[in-house]
């Protein structure tokens, strides 16, 4: 019972900071995590696409068994047809998902392109190498900016500011963030160190695998400000749960503010960062 | 007078060991298969429900302390190793269910014991040779399970890197005996397919009855000659990549190694290669079987045979230029994607001649609700189930998010553990009576069905959601939002096991009762070569070849 009301508690908290940070799984969940780029959102509108074909498609087969099953039994049918063939029909259930295959394979191919097609050339250029089991980020611009990202340690979160776990939850929370302003075209350029990993983010509807000795490049364009958590998606050995991945999407002074300071001072970046943050949104929530 | 020799040995049957270890009958080794699969199965099943048990809530439950009981370390070190023993059980749950019992209880069991004699063969083609198909499965086994004692990465024991053994984590990331253990344990295991297929291929092209033609062979026998070509044509090409692999750890050589020159994705290349095909190996048997069924149970003969037929032999031949459909993720290139995307999805149109074949087999015929004609129903809507999640992930933009996420997991669950496994217990209720001349208990029998339907479908149709929500594979923990359906998850899990359960005391309860079930107990739908033997089959049949019309 204890831990039904703890859930319940926490499920509260959630909802109570959900418009902040809309970007992580929640209890029970059923469907994606919701978009905060445009990439999402064309594919979250395609997966809902695909159910209008496949679940009346496997209701249509329940029903059609379900049908045969009362219909065709044998105490109400004793005597068995004998028909083997019907090129008639034959034709139609070969044709017929020929032609549904099409509908999907339309808007699939353009979601597709459009995965590979970046709406500008990006702003910022962001080189994430994986290593068992954290990752390195390096900003690569004329002054490149690197930093490790590791999982939050529990003994570290009092020092990090990070005890609120509906924020920072366990095994999502990082001690660095990447940090990027809103609306802006971010290329990440993926690799790894040792084994393969994967760099995936659910609410930006990127995943690629991190390879050694190649370089995998993606690209996203966050539309919402928030704090965002991937986790590593290629199983790397030992500690595969624990090198989570964490985006912090600002607005463009916060994010030259943050740049700037944390060439020098990054724990000093991060926390006058989280600092500002708070209390915008408290003015917000003031203001409502 | 060897031909006298000969005729004496019609009567004179094995005694003892010897009947089974050096046996060269089909039905001995098919039986012998049957055996090793059911035993192989107990040992995945188990794997999966300490890893059910584990995910059971958030937190690491289980295997530290497993670790800790077999390896001996306490501590940290306890949570490190049950880390690592998590990962060597995913990997094995793998290999197992489907080296050791998936491909031995369709190929090596029903099909060594039926395909003979549903094509009026004495035997198989090369009975020395079947033999030794199957004793090669038992050192290949024993291979894997000791892997699991062998020291793997630092701190770790046991293959931890997925039944894909993607390198660098099978080279570099795990420099022990283990993964060497497996390699050959797979090498072993793939030879004694190879053999098999062999065997299948000649067999049924040589040694049908008088004028059973290749268009009167049943649609099993049809699904065993596919599998065995597919098996013939990929299983080559993971025994080159895992050849590599164990040179690339052994002996300096850099196939997979960038810096020597060499790519770790070519291994995926290599092993979908094989990979994809053997997905298909896994099901075609189980389709066979289902036709089979369906036929009998509802009195009237495939409808649309031919295109049964082909619809298989357009599914193994398509089923070779998917494989890239595995490696969306993997930094192909546009139109790679685009390509594989168009390709995987054409697949779908005779899966969908396949489903909708038997229902109008079923469709006006007199069908009586036996125990096997409820698996093969279950199978058809599992299967459905799973393969319209299959359309969804065929395209890449849309994979890009499933990929490597439990969604992924409950697909590939829906048409394997409960297609294929689902067709596997449709086979044996329907072949039980045949082979042991007893007949099950219908009660213990529909039970066994209802407690695994409702198990298996706890178990994988909450891994959609946790797949949509981001959950990713092979995790041995997750954040707390996960935890409501990984609980769902779990107890279906304990459900299934109780079914595991109930389907050997079925087992047991039908020898121990010894009721006889005649030489057909499904009445005239059975119309197959097998059903005019008497139950069980003579140690050696067609003496008389059949002959067909």
């Amino acid at each position: 019972m204890r831990k039904i009301l703890a859930s319940a508690g926490a499920a509260a908290a959630f909802f109570a900071t959900a418009a902040a940070y809309a970007a992580q799984p929640t209890p029970w969940q059923t469907a994606f995590q919701p978009a905060a780029t445009g990439m999402m959102e064309q594919i979250t509108w395609f997966e809902h696409y695909t159910l209008w074909f496949i679940v009346p498609i496997t209701l249509f087969v329940l029903f059609l068994l379900a049908y045969c099953i009362i219909k065709f039994r044998a105490s109400v049918n004793p005597v068995p047809s004998r028909t083997s063939h019907n090129t008639l029909i034959e034709v139609v259930w070969t044709v017929g998902p020929v032609v549904l295959l099409l509908f999907i394979a339309v808007p699939s191919f353009q979601l597709l392109t459009s995965q590979y097609t970046p709406p500008e050339e990006a702003k910022i250029t962001l080189k994430a190498t994986a290593n068992q089991w954290n990752w390195d980020y390096e900003y690569q611009n004329d002054e490149p900016l690197s930093f490790n990202s590791a999982l939050l340690a529990d003994g570290d979160r009092a020092a990090a500011g990070k005890e609120d776990r509906g924020a920072y939850p366990r095994l999502l929370a990082v001690d660095n963030e990447i940090v990027v302003p809103i609306s802006t075209t971010v290329r990440v350029l993926v690799t790894a160190s040792d084994v393969i990993h994967a760099f995936a983010m659910p609410a930006f509807g990127v995943k690629t695998d991190a390879v050694p000795g190649r370089i995998n490049e993606i690209w996203f364009k966050a539309e919402k400000e928030g704090l965002y958590y991937g986790q590593c998606s290629e199983l790397c050995g030992k500690d595969h749960a624990y090198m989570p991945i964490a985006i912090r999407v600002v607005s463009d002074a916060q994010y030259t503010t943050w740049l700037a300071a944390a060439k020098t001072d990054l724990n000093g970046a991060n926390k006058a960062l989280m600092a500002e943050i708070d209390s915008t949104s408290k003015v917000a929530v003031a203001g409502n | 007078m060897a031909g006298a020799a000969a005729h004496d040995d019609h009567d004179h049957r094995p005694k003892g060991w010897i009947r089974w270890v050096y046996s060269t009958n089909h039905k001995d080794i098919g039986t012998l298969y049957l055996i090793f699969a059911i035993m192989a199965g107990i040992v995945g099943g188990f794997l999966s429900v300490m890893m059910r048990w584990e995910l059971a809530e958030p937190g690491i439950q289980v295997f530290h302390g497993l670790a800790s009981m077999v390896y001996g370390v306490e501590g940290d070190a306890a949570i490190d190793a049950g880390k690592s023993m998590y990962n060597a059980f995913t990997t094995a749950h793998g290999l197992v269910m489907i080296f050791f019992m998936v491909m031995p209880a369709l190929i090596g069991g029903f099909a060594n014991w039926m395909v003979p004699i549903m094509i009026g063969a004495p035997d198989m083609a090369f009975p020395r040779m079947n033999n030794i198909s199957f004793w090669l499965l038992p050192p290949a086994f024993i291979l894997l399970i000791l892997s699991a004692f062998m020291p793997s990465a630092p701190g770790a024991h046991g293959v931890g890197g997925g039944w894909t053994i993607y390198p660098p984590l099978s080279t570099s990331g795990q420099p022990g005996p283990a993964m060497d253990l497996a390699i050959l344990s797979l090498h072993i295991a793939g030879a004694s397919s190879i053999l098999g297929a062999i065997n299948f291929i000649t067999t049924i092209f040589n040694m049908r009855a008088p004028g059973m033609t290749l268009h009167k062979m049943p649609l099993f026998a049809w699904s065993v000659l596919i599998t065995a070509f597919l098996l013939l044509l990929s299983l080559p090409v993971l025994a080159g990549g895992i050849t590599m692999l164990l040179t690339d750890r052994n002996f300096g050589t850099t196939f997979f190694a960038p810096e020597g020159g060499g790519d770790p994705i070519l291994f995926q290349h290599l092993f979908w290669f094989f990979g994809h095909p053997e997905v298909y190996i896994l099901i075609l048997p189980g389709f066979g079987i289902v036709s089979h069924i369906v036929s009998t149970f509802s009195k009237k003969p495939v409808f649309g045979y031919l295109g049964m037929a082909y619809a298989m032999v357009a599914i193994g031949a398509v089923g070779f230029i998917v494989w890239a459909h595995h490696m969306y993720t993997t930094g192909l290139s546009l139109d790679t994607q685009r390509y594989f995307v168009f390709a995987t999805m054409v697949i779908a149109v005779p899966t969908g001649v396949k489903i909708f074949s038997w229902i109008a087999t079923m469709w006006g015929g007199s069908i009586s609700m036996k125990t096997p004609m409820i698996w093969a129903i279950g199978f058809i809507f599992l299967f459905t189930v799973g393969g319209v999640t299959g359309v969804q992930l065929a395209n890449a933009g849309l994979d890009r998010s499933m990929h490597d996420t439990y969604y992924v997991v409950a697909h590939f669950h829906y048409v394997l553990s409960l297609g294929a496994v689902f067709a596997i217990f449709a086979a044996w209720y329907y072949w039980f009576p045949k082979m042991t001349g007893y007949m099950y208990s219908p009660f213990i029998a529909n039970s066994h069905f209802w407690i695994t339907f409702v198990g298996v479908n706890l178990v994988f149709f909450p891994q959609h959601f946790l797949g949509l929500a981001g959950m990713p594979r092979r995790y041995i923990d997750y954040p707390d939002a996960f935890a409501g359906w990984n609980m769902v998850s779990s107890y279906g899990s304990y459900i299934s096991a109780f079914g595991v359960l109930v389907f050997l005391y079925g087992v047991f309860e039908a020898f121990s009762k010894k009721r006889v079930a005649g030489a057909n107990p499904w009445g005239e739908g059975a119309t197959t070569l097998e059903w005019q033997l008497p139950s069980p089959p003579p140690f050696h049949q067609w003496e008389q070849l059949p002959r067909i019309k």
